[in-house]
């Protein structure tokens, strides 16, 4: 208690004295910097979730061929959930004698709960968002694809099953309207209430029923739980996670990089502390060697420290972690104009404890050792300055960073494999540069007989503070590589998303096309002048059995893909989205064998491996495969991707039909109408709605990763000062020295300056060789994607070295040199 | 004043064959060599000598705030080198008043705190009424709340000075207390030094350079190559 008490009262003080100021600044603006990246990555991360709902028009989504009972509803309501219904029926629509099969939607009111419709005044009209996403009784919003099949516009009356509707409006997009390619038949949204009217569901009749959900977070968990344990045979949930595979993609990537930059954060506030406690331990050993002398034990002196320093976290996080919501509120703001939603959802509580349980944990890992070191100054220091604590116990030194460092990353990351890799480049890294540092250091001590004065005092001061200066190379290398591999990183991260989605990605996709067509077919696309990808063909079947074992024994993590009937292929080409994890694709002798190979969705779902024996029921036929190979395939490439591909010359002679897509160049007059009436059995989608989509996802995700960025540059910056921060005293002290002796001004700063010039050129190059690897690893093994060498990395590197460490040691060493000589060793 | 129960011929402090012994690069390196001595209740002594020959390493391992390689020490009836460090910290806490070359007060507390400083870590409560007091002795009593920055060099001593008093320790150590003083100063602080020295009944060891006041002391203990002359 006499300690807490004393404790409180130097620390108010040592804070009006200046000397907690810079511990403070450090920890505070370490805290801000790592608050205002959790409030931007929980916001934008919302944002980026509330986008993959838009894809489901929910934040969960109950499908059933079967009508879903209304306890779902009334549960859901009760539990203060929003929620609508939906359901599917395939159809004809007639308008005169032309009619068109028609994927009907009933929607309820309050359709959609997450996006919205997007309707055109007229057939392939400007699109604009609908007032409410439930056309009025009595009408319908038919797709223009389906109207110029039938030749009808907007205000005309159709016909569906037993009821007349006028056309409203022309359907552009829904939220929930997929990318697979279940629904083959353009699509018509109306009201539920008018679903009765037109007789259409039928005992027996095929139809897809939907309940959608959406809320609070937890409860849309807890409910998903809830529903878990009740759900029926056939009933599916659907979540953010399960979406279509495209957005799933982005935003796992997303994730998983903003995470991997938070992360950057979290470990450059912990250098710039531990370079803090340093200096408060450097200048706090006489006080405790006194108070000692004075009869104060080691239990009593450490618990001073451990108060104040506990103080001054809770102070840093209230104050960061405020800095840090103002810092993301201007932050938002600046970003809103490129962001599509207009609103944000407002920020997770979770970054104020993740800061305070942040501040803690550093100040744990990286000033406890040092404050425990103090603790150990021998009392006999106050007759001999010279006399220091005991060194460090290594355990003591390493153990509690390290633990520290495990953990937020852990905490930031949850998932181990990501973990252990970055753990495990990080102590390897941190090893391989204090081995050089030290090396470099070393070696430079010899160039000081071929240098001038100034040079020769500046690498005098690495050498003779070898230790220390080692600690700088790293933590300023340290410093310098997270930035540079940031940039590296997002480089690459961008890069292969966009080269993912180039400008003339498909934008069109043909199902459906007739075997006899295809060729008019392709020729009609192209001379429209748009480019087709790949055309496969395509057929359905079914999967009987794995391993001769029927499948209606077995069961499966995704019960739908192993049940439902597939869609097959068959080609000689693997595409370059296609990458072959397992086994080996087809050779000129696997034309005709039984084989399959399968995407690495089917076989995690469905639970299959290399060499097992499936059989498929295709248009009548058995046929028994080996699975010969396993691809992973980018679904963002938007070109035609199968989960099954058969070798050519197996299912030739099935009839099947044929896929392909197609760019349309924008601003041209696409020729789809012609298109639908030319080809009538033809299926088209318009990517351009989902690719919308999938680009806003990517975008936010951009702006997300710049932001993030920014802060941990600031963070970096924030390294260097308090490393410079650190040596401040002994600075001083020196250059008051050389100053007496007869040093000009102008030589204590040239040697100032080419000590933190050296001192940056080594961190520059270490870090470069760092960033490099770690771009190369995390290329390959994080983002998967392919690294290419930059030197530039080199270039920056060195040059940010130099700049970075020189200006920033420069201003804040200024001081030293401008103070005269007789006020400090007075002082000191 | 009365002496206490402790008579003039109590053994405050007592040496046995103590010898210190340090490791420096030229190899082990001898700084105090077998030295004993005894040094009743009351007394002043002065530790002089040349620079280099020990002294400053020779209080220290009196006061406790080192322990001889070999030797024993007796502090106050309590065998030094059988406490450990947090040990002899409470022994000092209770027995013992220190003051520096360079003064050595907490920059970050006032004149008062400074004082106060000890008698909190003894856990007194009467810790404020007694610094006053003892400020006020040293004639401060108008410098409580200034902080050490803001005091001279000789007013810094005599905080110093109050801080080592204020326990009423039964052994002063100091470390030539005037080094730093001028001379009207210096004669001040030794003067107070005495005073307290007689009116307390305190003990008092110093290593001085300065002859007065070693002349002042009531024994010279003349050290040369770590031995007593």
């Amino acid at each position: 208690m006499r300690a807490a008490i004393l404790a409180v009262r130097t620390l108010a003080r040592e804070w009006r004295s200046g000397e907690l100021g810079v511990l403070l600044l450090a920890l505070t603006i370490a805290v801000a910097a790592l608050s205002a990246v959790g409030f931007v990555v929980s916001r934008v991360g919302a944002a980026v979730e509330l986008q993959a709902s838009e894809v489901l028009a929910a934040d969960l989504r109950l499908v059933s061929a079967n009508p879903l009972p209304e306890t779902y509803l009334d549960e859901a309501r009760r539990r203060g959930l929003a929620t609508a219904g939906s359901v599917g029926v395939l159809s004809i629509v007639f308008h005169g004698d032309a009619s068109q099969l028609s994927s009907l939607r009933a929607v309820s009111p309050g359709y959609p709960l997450r996006g919205t419709v997007v309707v055109a005044a007229e057939t392939f009209g400007a699109p604009e968002n609908a007032a409410g996403g439930v056309p009025p009784r009595g009408e319908v919003w038919p797709e223009s694809r389906l109207l110029a099949a039938i030749g009808a516009e907007v205000g005309d009356e159709v016909s569906i099953g037993a009821a007349n509707f006028r056309v409203g409006r022309a359907l552009v997009t829904r939220p929930d309207q997929g990318s697979s390619f279940a629904e083959l038949a353009p699509s018509l949204l109306l009201n539920a209430e008018d679903l009765p009217a037109t007789q259409l569901l039928q005992p027996g009749s095929r139809a897809r029923f939907a309940l959608l959900f959406a809320g609070d977070r937890d409860e849309v968990e807890a409910f998903k739980a809830w529903i878990g344990e009740r759900k029926q045979a056939g009933e599916r949930v659907l979540d953010i996670t399960e979406s279509s595979p495209q957005v799933r993609d982005a935003t796992d990537r997303a994730g998983r990089f903003l995470s991997l930059a938070s992360l950057v954060a979290v470990l450059l506030c912990s250098i710039a502390v531990a370079m803090a406690a340093r200096r408060y331990v450097q200048r706090h050993l006489d006080s405790v060697a006194l108070m000692k002398t004075l009869g104060a034990t080691r239990a009593f002196t450490l618990t001073v420290s451990l108060v104040q320093l506990g103080l001054l976290a809770l102070i840093a996080a209230s104050v960061g972690a405020a800095a840090g919501f103002v810092a993301q509120a201007w932050l938002v703001r600046a970003l809103r104009g490129l962001l599509a939603v207009a609103t944000l959802p407002p920020p997770s509580l979770m970054p104020i404890v993740m800061a305070i349980v942040t501040a803690f944990a550093v100040l744990a890992g990286f000033a406890l050792p040092p404050l425990l070191q103090l603790s150990r100054v021998p009392a006999i220091r106050v007759l001999r300055r010279d006399v220091g604590p005991p060194p460090l116990v290594i355990w003591l030194a390493f153990w509690p960073a390290v633990i520290a460092i495990v953990g937020l990353i852990y905490w930031v990351v949850r998932d181990v494999p990501l973990l252990l890799g970055f753990t495990a480049g990080l102590a390897a890294f941190v090893a391989v540069l204090a081995l050089c540092g030290a090396l470099l250091v070393r070696l430079t001590g010899s160039l000081r007989s071929r240098v001038g004065v100034a040079w020769r005092y500046g690498i005098a001061n690495l050498a003779r503070r070898r230790a220390e200066s080692v600690v700088q190379v790293v933590a300023f290398g340290l410093g310098i590589m997270v930035l540079l591999l940031l940039a590296l990183v997002r480089r690459d991260l961008l890069e292969d998303w966009r080269a993912s989605l180039p400008a003339d990605v498909p934008n069109f996709f043909f199902i459906n096309i007739p075997s006899a067509e295809r060729g008019d077919f392709l020729s009609f696309i192209d001379d429209a002048g748009a480019a087709t990808s790949r055309a496969l063909p395509m057929i359905r079947g079914r999967l009987t059995a794995i391993n001769d074992r029927p499948i209606e024994g077995l069961s499966f993590d995704d019960e739908g893909l192993a049940t439902r009937e597939q869609n097959l292929t068959w080609t000689s080409e693997l595409g370059d989205d296609n990458q072959i994890v397992e086994g080996g694709w087809w050779r000129p002798q696997d034309t005709g064998q039984p084989l399959v190979s399968i995407a690495t969705e089917f076989r995690d779902s469905v639970g299959v491996k290399l060499g097992d024996r499936l059989t498929f029921d295709i248009a009548g036929e058995t046929y028994v495969v080996t699975v010969a190979s396993i691809r992973q395939v980018k679904w963002d490439s938007f070109q035609p991707n199968f989960f099954l591909v058969f070798p050519p010359g197996l299912l030739d002679a099935t009839a099947g039909t044929w896929m392909t897509s197609a760019y349309f160049a924008p601003g041209k007059p696409r020729p789809i109408a012609q298109l639908v009436r030319r080809f009538p059995s033809v299926s088209v989608f318009d990517m351009d709605s989902i690719l919308g989509q999938v680009r806003g996802v990517i975008d936010k995700a951009a702006v997300a990763v710049q932001s993030v960025f920014f802060f941990t540059l600031l963070a970096g910056l924030t390294v260097l000062l308090a490393a410079v921060q650190a040596s401040r005293d002994e600075r001083r002290f020196e250059s008051a020295i050389l100053r007496t002796l007869g040093a000009s001004r102008r030589t204590v700063r040239a040697g100032v300056l080419a000590e933190f010039i050296t001192l940056g050129l080594l961190a520059g190059l270490l870090a470069a060789l760092g960033a490099s690897i770690g771009g190369y690893l995390i290329a390959k093994y994080v983002l998967e994607v392919k690294y290419t060498f930059d030197v530039w990395v080199w270039v920056w590197g060195l040059g940010a070295g130099a700049v970075l460490v020189a200006g920033g040691g420069w201003l804040a060493t200024r001081s030293v040199v401008g103070q005269s000589p007789i006020l400090t060793l007075r002082g000191g | 004043m009365s002496a206490g129960p402790m008579t003039t011929r109590d053994i405050v402090l007592k040496a046995e064959n103590i010898t210190k012994q340090v490791t420096s690069p030229e190899g082990p390196l001898t700084i105090v060599r077998d030295v004993s001595l005894e040094i009743v209740a009351g007394e002043s002594v002065a530790i002089v000598g040349p620079s280099g020959a020990g002294k400053s390493t020779l209080l220290a391992l009196l006061a406790g705030l080192d322990a001889p390689t070999s030797g024993r020490v007796w502090l106050a009836g309590q065998d030094l080198t059988a406490l450990d460090e947090d040990g002899r910290a409470r022994l000092r806490a209770e027995r013992v008043g220190f003051v520096f070359q360079a003064f050595h007060l907490v920059p970050a507390l006032t004149a008062l705190e400074n004082v106060s400083l000890p008698l909190e870590l003894a856990g007194r409560a009467d810790a404020r009424r007694l610094a006053l007091a003892t400020l006020d002795r040293v004639g401060l009593s108008a410098r409580t709340g200034h902080y050490p920055r803001q005091l001279s060099g000789g007013e810094q001593q005599r905080v110093a000075l109050a801080r080592a008093f204020v326990t009423r320790p039964a052994v002063l150590f100091a470390d030539e207390p005037t080094g730093n003083l001028d001379t009207a100063n210096g004669t001040r602080v030794c003067d107070l030094l005495f005073e307290l020295n007689r009116d307390l009944h305190t003990t008092v060891v110093l290593v001085s350079h300065d002859q007065t006041l070693a002349a002042r002391c009531t024994r010279a203990l003349h050290m040369d190559d770590g031995k007593l002359a």
